[in-house]
């Protein structure tokens, strides 16, 4: 019996429970000995110029081994943005000059014997700073007269995707009805439970060797490398345990780079741990979008057109956040049939922290968007917006589907997906209950949200298409070795990778070993991100292991001396048979006996696939405090072929939390001076057990051909899916009150607005009973 | 100053700063790094060790306070290599994924268990509420909190 596509408990789990996982912080090793602490002076301001820093106090305090300034990095090129297309003088220093653009940005580093004693010394740096205007509001950015970044910039915009100055303006022409709106995808943090920190070593023979959590050793490799004008041979990664990513991991910050230039300039290894506040001041955030959407189309349901135009902040330097609007409108149509639809996109800089890739990262955003215009379509035609929805999605198909916006979708079928979760939740119960309840006038209304998606899981590169590549080794003791270029922090892959190993091999789980995130070990890989790891990373540790089948094969021919065609491979025996004669039989282990046996293979995809799914959110919200409550979660993720139930439930599950989040609980809030209003856990609403209920899930599998597995990508989906359908449900719950839209997260403060505008739009006589008065505008 | 206490069954007796954090204690001064820090405002719970048997936050107790007291970090909990209960259930029913949280969800869960031996569901993510995790979704973890009550609850032996 196969193992695959069963609930096998993680082989992981003993050593994280017992002792815990070893995290950057947590890590000993003998190059680490006497390791000094690096502690970060970071700006208290948005935008400032620094007229002059004075060390000389902090360097005096107990324990203060050094301390640098920008002054003292002129050998250290500032970071060049990643993209040519993006404005080239909006460069990024590791620690802030003359200017600092976002409030926690680091300018001086202090260096101590004991980690109390820098937090104690920076107490002691005396920064003189000139404010300059400050530029938050990412609309603001894009005036004329709007405060500059880089003064030496054409202006703030970092680049820009397509051009709203061609767009169709015949687009809507011939639809009944038009409905536009603004609305927002507000910052978030990413917020891994292990904040970010670093430990770096140099060697006697001038190698670098950096212990940083990150999703992708050979990506930070090259990152850091290039930061510290290193060729990437004399740099060496080595991932811990990580605690956590959500794609805000990826690469090498400068406060990583900084702890190597330490461990050098001192000639003595040195580490680094952030705080929280740092964390949530310093790590990218993520979405960040002002989107407008516009949607037309004939009273029966049908949408004839659709335009999104997307806002994107990029914070103050032009990070991975920058570019992640060429997903979004990658995704413009999701999964509908639209017959006409156009998007663009500008980019701008902001006093804000930078935005970087967060679970979904420009997907989420994009089905935020066109599930937003569907309900706001449904609403104004009065019809119900799981109809209008199961009107316009694509058909089911098998063969690739091309978007006008350049996606080729595998495989789908959208409306399988938005009925089975429909009759999973009782929909048709779920509208009765909620009539109940309006009937009543009670004050705790049901609200109802779906939602549908398609995403992207598993982009290729620029470099080429999707591939990854695992080496599979087997021991002459029985026990095997999986080298991989993914980087798990969570998902899994020890037992995942073992179980694909262990189903070709007979040899078993335990006593498989995965290995990963050490760049000397594993040179090439491409991390884990973008829900790629399975369909690639998983997808090339099986071709390995049947690669090594046949490579043992002919080793087991000229062992038996028989023809190798006349050899059989049991898998349960985990040895090689003569076919019809079972008493001639050499163990898989013992060809590895005289020679290595193993084999690196690199599979590579055609394409992308495209995960699709449906949600349905039940809220219930309070129309007297405007506090909403979520309920249930049902919902339908296909991402075809699942090996481990048990691990793609999990990432489903969390997904599901952190989308849901976004929609009514978290946000990232600086007043007009730039100052971070929500910079620790007291003061960021971080999603709690007691804020979400558990989640109901339905099973749908549709095999993508990209992959022998079948599989697709399942670690942003649930968050892509949820966002929507939970705003969707709050806005449904008061939307017999007159209120069309509230802009996320969906607080108490903003349905209490909301509800209060639908009552003050629909007059005195009718304040606080059911109205049917015109959509009342939320007071943003 | 000179503090004494007992750290998973062993006594101990050091020389601190005044100031010194417990987890700090536990984990630099120790090496029992299991339980980790999250946050810097008592919000997270990354840090939850036992203090005579009730569960705390590590991070917001000084080494001082607890002076003369008995402390159970995650490493104290198995026993000849056999998980106790809580950790038996939170891997059987996928509680932890990168696993940050979840030495200190553990502990909370077993100071929850102690106080309610048959906990509901909202209960259990009431008791829970001061213990983030970022992977989960919460969903299995209340499930394997559930799971543990039943366990410990038919094997009542195992249960301390």
């Amino acid at each position: 019996m196969s193992i695959l596509g069963t609930r096998v408990v993680r082989i992981e789990d003993p050593a994280f429970l017992t002792r815990g996982a070893v995290y950057t912080d947590d890590v000993q090793d003998e190059q680490l000995d006497g390791a000094c602490h690096v502690f970060f002076v970071r700006s208290p301001l948005a935008h400032a110029r620094i007229n002059s820093i004075d060390l000389s106090a902090a360097r005096d305090a107990p324990g203060v081994i050094a301390a640098y300034t920008a002054a003292d990095l002129v050998d250290v090129p500032e970071l060049a943005p990643m993209m040519a297309a993006v404005d080239q003088h909006m460069t990024q220093p590791l620690l802030a000059g003359d200017v600092v653009r976002y409030a926690g940005e680091p300018v001086a580093v202090i260096v101590t014997e004991q980690p109390y004693q820098g937090e104690d010394a920076a107490e002691l740096a005396d920064v003189d700073y000139d404010p300059l205007p400050v530029v938050v509001d990412m609309s603001d950015a894009l005036r004329d007269d709007a405060p500059r970044l880089f003064p030496a910039a054409a202006s703030n915009v970092a680049i820009t995707f397509g051009d709203a100055a061609t767009f169709d303006t015949g687009l809507f022409d011939g639809c009944e009805v038009v409905v536009t709106r603004t609305i927002e995808n507000q910052r978030v943090a990413p917020a891994p439970m292990e904040t970010r920190a670093a430990a770096a070593a140099w060697g006697q023979d001038g190698r670098l060797t950096a212990w940083i959590p990150n999703q992708g050793a050979q990506g930070t490799r090259a990152a850091l490398a290039a930061m510290l004008g290193l060729d990437q041979s004399d740099v060496r990664i080595i991932t811990p345990a990580v605690g956590g990513g959500f794609g805000a991991k990826f690469g090498a910050d400068p406060e990583a780079g900084l702890v190597c230039l330490v461990a050098k300039r001192l000639g003595r290894p040195a580490r680094w741990a952030e705080s929280r506040n740092e964390n949530l001041a310093g790590m990218t955030h993520g979405r960040a979008q002002r989107q407008t959407v516009t949607i037309g189309g004939s009273r029966d349901g049908t949408v004839q057109a659709y335009r999104l135009e997307v806002i994107q902040d990029c914070g103050a330097y032009p990070k991975i956040g920058t570019i992640l609007p060429s997903l979004t409108l990658l995704m413009t149509p999701g999964p509908y049939a639209f017959p006409r639809a156009e998007s663009a996109a500008v980019a701008v800089l902001t006093n804000t922290t930078p935005i970087g890739a967060y679970r979904g990262a420009g997907r989420p955003e994009a089905t935020a968007a066109v599930e937003r215009a569907m309900d706001l379509f449904a609403a104004e035609i009065g019809a119900d917006p799981a109809q209008v929805r199961r009107k316009n999605l694509l058909p089911p198909f098998t063969e690739p589907h091309k978007t006008a916006f350049g996606a080729v979708y595998d495989t789908g079928d959208y409306a399988a997906a938005l009925d089975k979760v429909l009759a999973a939740a009782d929909y048709a119960g779920l509208r009765e209950e909620q009539a109940r309840r309006r009937e009543a006038g009670e004050i705790s209304q049901l609200g109802v949200g779906v939602s549908c998606y398609v995403e992207i899981t598993g982009g290729g590169s620029e470099a080429g298409p999707p591939n990854e590549n695992g080496t599979v080794e087997v021991h002459p003791d029985g026990r095997a070795t999986i080298l991989t270029g993914t980087s798990p922090h969570g998902q899994g892959h020890e037992t995942v990778w073992a179980m694909l190993a262990s189903q070709e091999l007979g040899i078993p789980m335990d006593k498989i070993t995965v290995k990963w995130g050490d760049t000397d070990l594993i040179p090439e890989g491409g991390g884990t991100g973008g829900s790629r790891s399975l369909q690639q990373g998983g997808a090339a540790v099986r071709q390995a292991s049947l690669e090594l089948i046949e490579v043992a094969r002919q080793r087991a021919a000229d062992r038996l001396e028989v023809s190798a065609s006349d050899l059989v491979f049991d898998v349960g025996q985990s040895q090689f048979e003569v076919a019809g004669d079972p008493d001639a039989a050499v163990p898989l282990a013992g060809l590895a006996e005289t020679e290595r046996l193993f084999v690196r293979s690199v599979f590579s995809a055609p394409g992308p696939t495209f995960p699709f799914g449906a949600h349905v959110a039940v809220v219930e919200v309070d129309t007297g405090t405007g506090k909403v409550s979520l309920r249930r979660m049902i919902t339908v993720d296909d991402a075809g072929t699942v090996v481990n139930p048990l691990l793609a439930e999990g990432q489903r599950h969390g997904g599901i939390a952190q989308g849901a989040a976004q929609a009514f609980l978290e946000e990232i809030i600086y007043d007009s001076d730039g100052n971070l209003l929500t910079a620790s856990f007291a003061d960021y609403p971080f999603l709690s057990a007691t804020e979400v209920p558990s989640f109901e899930l339905v099973d749908m599998a549709t095999p993508t051909t990209y992959n022998p597995l079948g599989a697709k990508g399942i670690g942003e989906a649930g968050t892509i899916g949820s966002t929507p359908a939970v705003q969707s449900a709050v806005v449904d719950a008061v939307s017999h009150l007159g209120v069309r839209h509230i802009d996320m997260p969906t607080s108490p403060q903003r349905v209490w607005r909301a509800l209060q505008a639908a009552r003050a739009a629909a007059g005195p006589a009718a304040a606080g009973q059911t109205a049917a008065g015109p959509a009342a505008e939320e007071d943003r | 100053m000179k503090v004494q206490l007992t750290v998973n069954g062993e006594d101990r007796c050091d020389d601190v700063e005044p100031r010194l954090l417990l987890v700090h204690y536990l984990r630099q001064v120790l090496g029992l790094r299991a339980a980790n820090v999250g946050c810097d405002t008592t919000s997270c719970g990354a840090c939850t060790v036992l203090l005579n048997g009730e569960s705390v936050k590590s991070c917001t107790v000084l080494t001082v306070q607890a002076d003369g007291q008995e402390v159970t970090t995650a490493e104290g909990l198995a026993r000849d290599d056999e998980l106790h209960p809580v950790q038996a259930a939170f891997r059987q029913e996928h509680g932890l994924q990168c696993g940050f949280c979840t030495p200190g969800m553990v502990m909370a869960a077993i100071g929850l268990l102690a106080e309610n031996p048959h906990p509901t569901e909202t209960e259990v993510r009431q008791g829970l509420e001061g213990n983030f995790c970022r992977c989960t979704g919460y969903h299995n973890i209340v499930r394997a909190v559930l799971a543990a009550a039943d366990m410990m609850s038919s094997a009542p032996e195992v249960a301390k």
